[in-house]
């Protein structure tokens, strides 16, 4: 008889788990999302966010952390980053990190020696496999080993995008956010000093590929398997290319791509596969974020908690593969307005942190 | 023809369809969906002619036109291959 998949029961974990990325809006960050899940599977625990800005809006939801302390940016240094969390620990003992922004990824890997140290455990790739998932690498590691990826060119002088103005329309994107399609050289000298700007060099030019996009959140074992894996097709899309709106699919030849990738750079922890089907009816690798989505609820929503099984395995804990994932499942995003007092904005504002309980 | 794609349709009694596979959703009239679902259980146009004609008031020459038209709208949407 097969093997009855469950979702992670975290019901009984008496334990406090922090997350980072509490902002929503225009431009949502993943950890609101990641709490819920992780209260859906039954946790009862501490939940402390990790914010960077007072203005992030999970800080306001009356039921969805219970402290909230402020981090100096990761471009601070690693120094000034575990300095707060020390100082966060000896305030409240952390047994969990789930990082969920791009750029502070890496310091949560390079530091893991000394959170371990101060108890916290976390569920992260090597630093190597982290590189290797670079927009700046990943035209170079993937395609080599049978997985597309539209070729790219990594731009640091205007001069560049010159020789490359019979080449467009192409994506611009930054190394670690934002990407535009520039229909035209004009497009793209405007896009690459908006990027510069807040996201330095190099610059990447990606080549376009026309056809269908699909997100994929999956949760590697970093032995090449994954726990978890849903694939899901963006219905509604705002003009910063977010989606707000997606149903999970059903696609094995898409399974095997993901699957292949993943097996191929033994990520451990969770990350989100943008992939294109192109015209031409095949896959396209476009990136790889380090990190659940902001629509990871879906994921749960669709029977496969995905946040769950990374607090699990983050402990040590031996873990079966989770159920699969429910395709039509949809989502929907929401934004509500939340109504507090200023004091709530004036204690993050004024002392770095908040104890809501 | 390959109608194989059609199986794999969520197809509810309001004509909405989905196509799990890739995320698409459409919608059809009552008569669409009644020739989709028996496109999907492999029956051939003959055979959906005849169920048609039983079915509804339809003449075999309104048949013919519609679904030589209706076959070159689900070609065009991915859904058969000729």
């Amino acid at each position: 008889m097969a093997e009855l998949r469950q979702n992670p029961d975290l019901s009984s974990l008496d334990i406090t788990i922090a997350v980072t990325g509490l902002k929503t809006g225009d431009n949502p960050q993943p950890g609101v999302a990641v709490i819920r899940s992780i209260r859906a599977a039954g946790f009862t625990g501490r939940i402390i966010g990790l914010v960077y800005d007072s203005m992030e809006s999970g800080i306001y939801l009356e039921d969805l952390v219970d402290e909230v302390y402020q981090m100096p940016y990761p471009s601070a240094g690693a120094e000034a980053f575990l300095a707060r969390i020390e100082y966060i620990s000896s305030k409240r003992k952390i047994d969990v990190i789930i990082p969920n922004l791009d750029a502070e990824v890496i310091l949560y890997i390079r530091l893991q020696d000394e959170l371990a140290k101060l108890g916290i455990k976390s569920y992260l790739p090597s630093e190597e496999c982290f590189l290797l998932r670079d927009k700046t690498k990943l035209a170079t590691y993937f395609p080599p080993r049978g997985i597309l990826v539209p070729d790219t060119m990594l731009v640091s002088d205007v001069s560049q995008l010159i020789s490359n103005k019979d080449n467009f329309p192409m994506m611009i994107k930054g190394r670690y956010y934002e990407a535009y399609k520039a229909h035209n050289f004009e497009e793209a000298l405007k896009y690459f000093y908006e990027i510069e700007s807040r996201w330095g060099l190099p610059i990447i030019l990606q080549k376009l590929i026309y056809g269908e996009e699909y997100n994929i959140v999956i949760v590697g074992d970093g032995e090449g398997g994954v726990l978890g894996m849903v694939p899901q097709k963006k219905l509604v899309i705002t003009d910063k290319g977010k989606g707000f709106g997606g149903v999970v699919i059903k696609n094995p030849e898409l399974d095997e791509f993901a699957a292949k990738v993943i097996s191929l750079f033994k990520w451990r922890g969770p990350c989100e596969l943008e992939v294109m089907r192109g015209y031409d009816n095949q896959n396209y690798l476009i990136e790889i974020n380090p990190r659940f989505p902001a629509w990871v609820r879906l994921a749960e929503g669709s029977g496969q908690n995905q946040p769950a099984a990374v607090v699990l395995k983050a402990l040590g804990e031996e873990l079966a593969a989770l159920p699969p994932c429910k395709s039509g499942t949809l989502f929907i995003r929401h934004a509500e307005d939340i109504i507090t007092d200023i004091s709530v904005m004036g204690e993050v504002s004024a002392k770095s942190e908040l104890i809501r309980r | 023809m390959d109608y194989s794609k059609l199986q794999n349709l969520a197809m509810n009694d309001n004509g909405f369809i989905f196509d799990p596979a890739s995320g698409y959703s459409y919608t059809s009239n009552e008569t669409g969906l009644y020739i989709m679902k028996l496109l999907a259980m492999g029956k051939d146009k003959d055979a959906i002619c005849q169920q048609l004609m039983e079915d509804y008031e339809v003449s075999e020459d309104n048949f013919d036109s519609d679904f030589e038209h209706y076959m070159l709208m689900l070609e065009a949407l991915g859904l058969v291959e000729f």
